[in-house]
């Protein structure tokens, strides 16, 4: 594995870079400029920045009526209070009339750590999903961030783009191109696929490496767009590879493993296994003891992989 | 109306006609023509009747706000029906999205769609949505229906007219009872602080909501000086008198450095005697019998 980088970090510098190309790109906080790095832009384009202060719901609304009259938005929280503290502003505001805001919301998952429950982000990937319009992504590493940003900023639309608090390894090359709706081959195989979004995708990267050396070839697919899925990389992995094990730091229900089962079923059914949160909220912990607690780790997924291959005709 | 300068268009800058193209007919006829009084029954005919043919709707926060959406509609917005995006539009957001009737029945006497299209409301593909959609009634600003979003919204769109050096002004009606949603009054705070004072809210103050008087379901009192606290120039009116009405927005542009927010004292179901302070006319529309009274005191 690669050298740690800082998702939040690479995002901040990104907007500042898009903020000198493009006068219309604007962006709100609500009182965590210092957590989400918007603090970046803020310091070298004071009169398009706005900190709302803790008012999620209308910072939402705000967002939409700047995006209504014509600018691109940016709109920053954690994704616990990004996405459940403000989802009617979300559907109202801005998903129905498909208004061009990037909601952009760092410390999603458990990976949160120390601050506990209220502060984890379990849910925010099925709720942004459930947003007719909206085009949800959950980038892997720095290189990919910056890359996402660029593309949300380009296309007009609702996003929610999903960040983590802690670094997260690199994963992908520098020459890297992230193209939106595509699932990305991090490693070939033939005996399972592993899906992964987030900081997953170094853990699968890793549980493949493992599974090598044990006989067992696993194709990883990145998948950084979660909504639209990458339809026809899922259902070719089921057809070349016969058997699939989703990893994702987020509920079992609503993301990433649910919504590639959906396509599963639909086009080449084959077994799967669901490496996620069960159905239920962390405590307090560092990230790396609430991963392992919750079943986060390359072993789990190692584990899910072996199962299901068994599990194979 | 103001000493301030207006852009091209506005038939209501000066006694002439700037633009005939710009504002179709209707507009001319009606708002060049008649009293605004005149004007504010009709549009209160069109609620009663539109409502009654779809057999359902919010006619009694319509009636109440009709004198108020036809002071802007008719003097004080500027704006083109053949262009709804223009960019200089004065910017109406209906946050109490309810009073979509009253809504439509302005934007089409003004002249964005036929009059006769007014009688699809609420039916199965009509651009005349139950509570205003933004993505298909020309004119609408703000898809609305869940309350306490629209002064956000105004916010928002006021702020761009600052990044965009824009002229434009941004007028937002809220509902006394959707005073009840915190929304509204992080929204106040956030005017205030960002000093956005090309924006006026205007609070149709019936002092009714669906289960009963505000005082019995939430008292919202003293609501004037809650908005002032808030940082909020006040101006509070008899929300059916045009003078005052006209007075108020031609004060509210002078104001600098603030947001004005305009607390328009005024009669549920206005204009129609049994709909008068009667509750049970928020979420329900007339019965044909009920229609032709209203209908009868209204012509």
């Amino acid at each position: 594995m690669r050298e740690l980088s800082s998702t939040r970090e690479a995002y901040g510098k990104t907007l500042v870079a898009l903020g000198k190309e493009n006068p219309d790109i604007v962006v709100l906080d609500a009182d965590l400029s210092r957590s989400t790095m918007t603090r970046l832009f803020a310091q070298k384009f004071p009169q398009r920045f706005f900190d709302c202060g803790i008012a999620e719901q209308n910072m939402m609304s705000i967002s939409a009526g700047l995006a209504a009259s014509g600018k691109i938005v940016f709109a920053n929280s954690f994704a616990v209070f990004a996405t459940a503290r403000c989802f009617d502003q979300l559907r109202m505001s801005i998903a129905q009339p498909r208004l061009n805001v990037k909601v952009v919301a760092s410390h999603g998952g458990i990976s949160v750590g120390e601050d506990g429950f209220s502060h984890h982000s379990i849910e925010d990937l099925s709720l942004a999903c459930s947003l007719p319009g909206f085009i949800v992504v959950v980038p892997a590493d720095a290189i990919e961030v910056a890359q996402v940003v660029r593309i949300a900023a380009a296309t007009p639309g609702p996003f929610y783009i999903r960040l983590s608090r802690p670094k997260t390894p690199l994963v992908y090359n520098d020459g890297y191109q992230f193209v939106l709706g595509k699932a990305v081959t991090m490693r070939q195989g033939f005996d399972a696929t592993i899906m992964a979004n987030g900081i997953m995708v170094a853990r699968a990267l890793k549980a493949a490496e493992n599974l090598s050396h044990q006989g067992i070839e696993c194709r990883v697919l990145s998948m950084p767009t979660l909504k639209p899925l990458d339809r026809e990389a899922i259902t070719l992995a089921a057809k070349e590879t016969g058997a699939i094990v989703t990893a994702e730091e987020h509920l079992e229900q609503g993301g990433l493993g649910s919504r590639v089962a959906r396509v599963v079923v639909q086009h080449q059914a084959v077994p799967m296994a669901f490496v996620a949160i069960k159905d239920v909220y962390a405590k307090s912990g560092t990230p790396e003891d609430l991963l392992q607690r919750h079943g986060l780790t390359a072993a789990d997924i190692e584990k899910a992989v072996k199962s299901t291959v068994a599990r194979k005709k | 109306m103001s000493s301030k300068e207006r852009k091209p268009g506005n038939p209501f800058a000066s006694a002439v006609s700037t633009s005939a193209e710009a504002f179709p007919s209707i507009r001319e006829r009606e708002a060049v023509g008649r009293s605004l009084e005149e004007i504010a029954k009709t549009l209160r005919r069109h609620v009663i009747t539109m409502t009654a043919k779809a057999g359902s709707g919010h006619p009694g926060g319509s009636l109440s706000a009709t004198d108020i959406v036809t002071a802007l509609f008719f003097r004080v917005l500027r704006y083109r029906p053949s262009e709804p995006c223009w960019a200089e539009r004065d910017r109406f957001i209906l946050s109490k999205g309810h009073a979509a009737p009253l809504l439509y029945a302005a934007l089409a006497e003004s002249g964005y769609f036929p009059v006769e299209e007014l009688s699809t409301l609420r039916r199965l593909d009509s651009r005349l949505q139950g509570h205003t959609d933004r993505t298909c009634t020309p004119g609408v600003e703000m898809s609305a229906g869940s309350l306490g979003q629209g002064l956000s919204f105004g916010i928002g769109t006021a702020l761009a007219a600052r990044l965009n050096s824009q002229s434009y002004r941004v007028y937002v009606l809220l509902g006394d009872g959707e005073c009840d949603e915190g929304q509204v009054w992080e929204a106040a705070m956030a005017a205030a602080h960002f000093k956005v004072d090309n924006l006026v809210a205007i609070v149709d103050h019936n002092k009714q909501q669906i289960d009963g008087w505000n005082w019995e379901v939430m008292n919202l009192e003293p609501l004037g000086e809650k908005w002032r606290s808030f940082g909020w120039r006040v101006i509070e009116i008899d929300g059916h008198n045009f003078d005052q009405i006209l007075a108020a927005f031609e004060q509210a542009e002078l104001v600098k450095g603030q947001p004005t927010v305009i607390i328009a004292h005024t009669t549920k179901g206005k204009g129609v005697s049994f709909m008068e302070n009667n509750p049970e006319f928020h979420g329900r529309a007339t019965t044909p019998e009920e229609t032709e009274l209203a209908l009868k005191e209204l012509a």
